[in-house]
């Protein structure tokens, strides 16, 4: 219990950092990029927009900067961020609501399954030491781990689109057009769509899983325990999914947790590449068109999505390990 | 205190004695480690690359726009020409120097606060350790990407030094965290109790017994930033938040994409500064692999006697 509560406070304690971070960004930036902005906006939005906007950036107010953080952090706490510059008049939580579905789907799916498959063939790899996998597995993927996430997005559109006429499609989550709808027709097209992205991810992530997997194993492997369960006379097969693989886990876990952070920013290039209308893709549109509130809040976003599955990764840490529960 | 490290390091001749010794030893490793060796072999290609391009192209001025537009490749332009008219084996050459320094410098710094901030809170213990490594947690799980970009969109474009600065900042904190975990094991062994017990100060204890022993692994984690340093720009490049007029490799990706080389048949130009990142990374992850081998006996690729009495 101690475990899962000091975990819990470091959810909160790391939320607060980053809307720190998020409130001060604009405000310590040399050469006042926010009055900029709202010059170069100014006739184009309307009065009350224009105030969220003087508010939320702490241009032309007499309030000073504490009042201006607590307001900041009202707000933010009540979800409101502000009304978004690119999709005026619609608000940031509006924009973001609908983006969010496609990131969740695709990103969430494609990091799981890295993670799970990996885990798998880590696992075989570190239980036959010097195996046919085992020698092949580590030098490839200690070489896909290096490489840009966009860049295989973009090959698998040269060898999979672009060079078969199309075969699979490259632009967007659905056929422009589609109406969505909980048919088997628009499920397909989505499938489709998210294939290649979803295979950009799973090839460039999938190697650190693999890796550490294996290492992890090969550590394990050399405990007294599993030579305790050799002499037992216990199958290979209960002693490497009960003893060794159950052990090898528990730091895997704790790397994904880690590690989440660099997946999800390799993905948002992925979305880029793909157009794929999710945070990332929203995220650099933004940027493109200095529309700063939904800049600010999709940062976010994204960081309460990686703070959730870190707390998630916790808690299925006290669940597999008694260690972690009981001396926290 | 962080002054009082590094001029320890500096003045000591013992201790630059015995970080040699410690050299050597790594060199031996690396040679005699296939992947080290590939690893290295890449690195020292693209050093060579880095430093004298104009040794390997025709081409002065490969930002020049100066031949034909989208040329296939030919015995002239190996691998073609760009939608404006530039050579990309060129460019690619020339694009070396900007990767090669950003690793360079972002590995350099970043290694030095992992190892500033990781010793110390492992070395003074209590709540001082508490604090850093809470600020180490924060930092690894926050989500550097999205952080970046929207910090180099407030701070304007195209200046290498804020790239640098918030490559740096994101990308000390995993290595802290290992440094640390490291440091603490190394605490209460006895070559420190007799350091401590001579009645040496902390900060020769720390610049002249710790950090030696820990050699290998500080290596690997410079090698570690230096990957993430490499993709990380090539991303931000890419999408246009580095500087778009300077020579590098995603910059002539950013171009590639925005004049749709992958769909107007000049895929080369998309897939060669891909490639480039991608060897340069790899280079970089080989070596940093190899040197958890080297670190960790057990990890070492088995010869096929032993594998089939592990079978058995």
């Amino acid at each position: 219990m101690r475990y899962l509560l000091r975990r819990l406070g470091f959810f909160v304690l790391t939320l607060w950092a980053a809307v720190t971070v998020n409130f001060l960004i604009p405000r310590l930036m040399p050469g006042d990029p926010a009055s900029a902005m709202m010059a170069r906006f100014h006739g184009r939005v309307n009065p009350a927009a224009m105030h969220s906007l003087e508010v939320a950036f702490g241009v032309n107010t007499s309030q000073g900067l504490w009042s201006q953080y607590v307001t900041y952090l009202h707000n933010t706490v009540t979800g409101n961020f502000g009304t978004s510059l690119t999709y005026f008049p619609l608000s940031v939580s509006t924009e973001i609501r609908q983006a969010l579905p496609w990131t969740l789907g695709l990103i969430g799916v494609a990091t799981v399954m890295a993670f799970v498959v990996g885990t798998f063939i880590g696992t075989v790899s570190g239980w036959r030491r010097g195996g046919v996998v085992d020698s092949v597995v580590p030098p490839v993927f200690v070489v896909t781990s290096a490489l840009p996430y966009f860049w295989v997005g973009m090959m698998l559109i040269l060898v999979f689109s672009v060079m078969t006429n199309g075969a699979l499609p490259n632009d967007g989550a659905y056929e422009v057009g589609a109406v969505p709808t909980f048919s088997w027709a628009f499920g397909y097209d989505v499938v489709r769509h998210a294939l290649l992205p979803a295979a950009a991810i799973l090839i460039t992530s999938i190697g650190g899983w693999i890796l550490t997997m294996r290492n992890n194993m090969v550590t394990v492997l050399a405990e007294d325990y599993v030579r305790m369960g050799r002499a037992k006379g216990l199958s290979d097969r209960e002693i490497m999914y009960q003893y060794a693989a159950r052990n090898a886990l528990l730091p895997n876990l704790a790397g994904f947790a880690m590690s989440l952070g660099f997946v999800v920013s390799g993905a948002i290039l992925v979305e880029y590449v793909f157009n794929y209308p999710g945070l990332g893709y929203m995220l650099l549109n933004a940027v493109n068109n200095l529309d700063y509130p939904l800049m600010q809040a999709l940062f976010l976003m994204i960081t309460i999505a990686v703070l959730v599955a870190v707390l998630i990764c916790d808690f299925l840490t006290a669940w597999l390990d008694p260690r972690a529960r009981s001396n926290g | 205190m962080s002054a009082a490290l590094v001029a320890g390091t500096a003045s000591e001749t013992q201790a630059s004695g015995r970080s040699q010794r410690h050299g050597a030893d790594v060199l031996r490793a690396i040679r005699g480690n296939r992947k080290a060796m590939v690893g290295a072999f890449l690195l020292l290609v693209f050093t060579v690359l880095a430093i004298v391009p104009q040794w390997f192209t025709p081409v002065a001025d490969p930002d020049a726009h100066q031949f034909g537009l989208l040329l296939a490749p030919s015995s002239a332009h190996p691998l073609g020409t760009t939608a404006f008219g530039q050579d990309i084996l060129a460019q690619l050459i020339y694009g070396t120097r900007q990767s090669m320094v950003i690793a360079v410098v972002v590995g350099g710094l970043a290694t030095l606060i992992s190892v500033l901030i990781g010793v110390s809170a492992a070395y003074l213990g209590g709540v001082t350790d508490g604090v850093l490594s809470s600020i180490t947690d924060i930092f690894l799980v926050i989500p550097t990407f999205p952080l970046i970009i929207v910090i180099a969109a407030y701070a304007g474009k195209g200046n290498l030094t804020v790239m640098i600065l918030v490559l740096v900042v994101t990308g000390w904190s995993y290595g802290a965290r290992q440094l640390r975990a490291q440091a603490l094991s190394l605490r209460n062994r006895d070559f420190l109790e007799s350091a401590r017990v001579r009645g040496e100060r902390p900060s020769y204890i720390i610049a002249v017994e710790v950090l030696p022993t820990m050699t290998s692994l500080i290596l690997a984690n410079f090698l570690g930033v230096a990957l993430y340093a490499v993709l990380t720009a090539a991303g931000l490049q890419f999408i246009g938040l580095g500087d778009n007029s300077s020579m590098s490799w995603g910059t002539m990706l950013h171009w590639a994409q925005s004049n749709s080389a992958l769909q107007t048949g000049q895929p080369l130009w998309v897939v060669a500064p891909g490639l480039c990142v991608a060897a340069l990374g790899a280079s970089f992850a080989l070596l940093n692999y190899a040197f958890d081998e080297i670190s960790n006996p057990a990890l070492r690729p088995v010869r096929r006697p032993r594998a089939q009495r592990t079978r058995s």
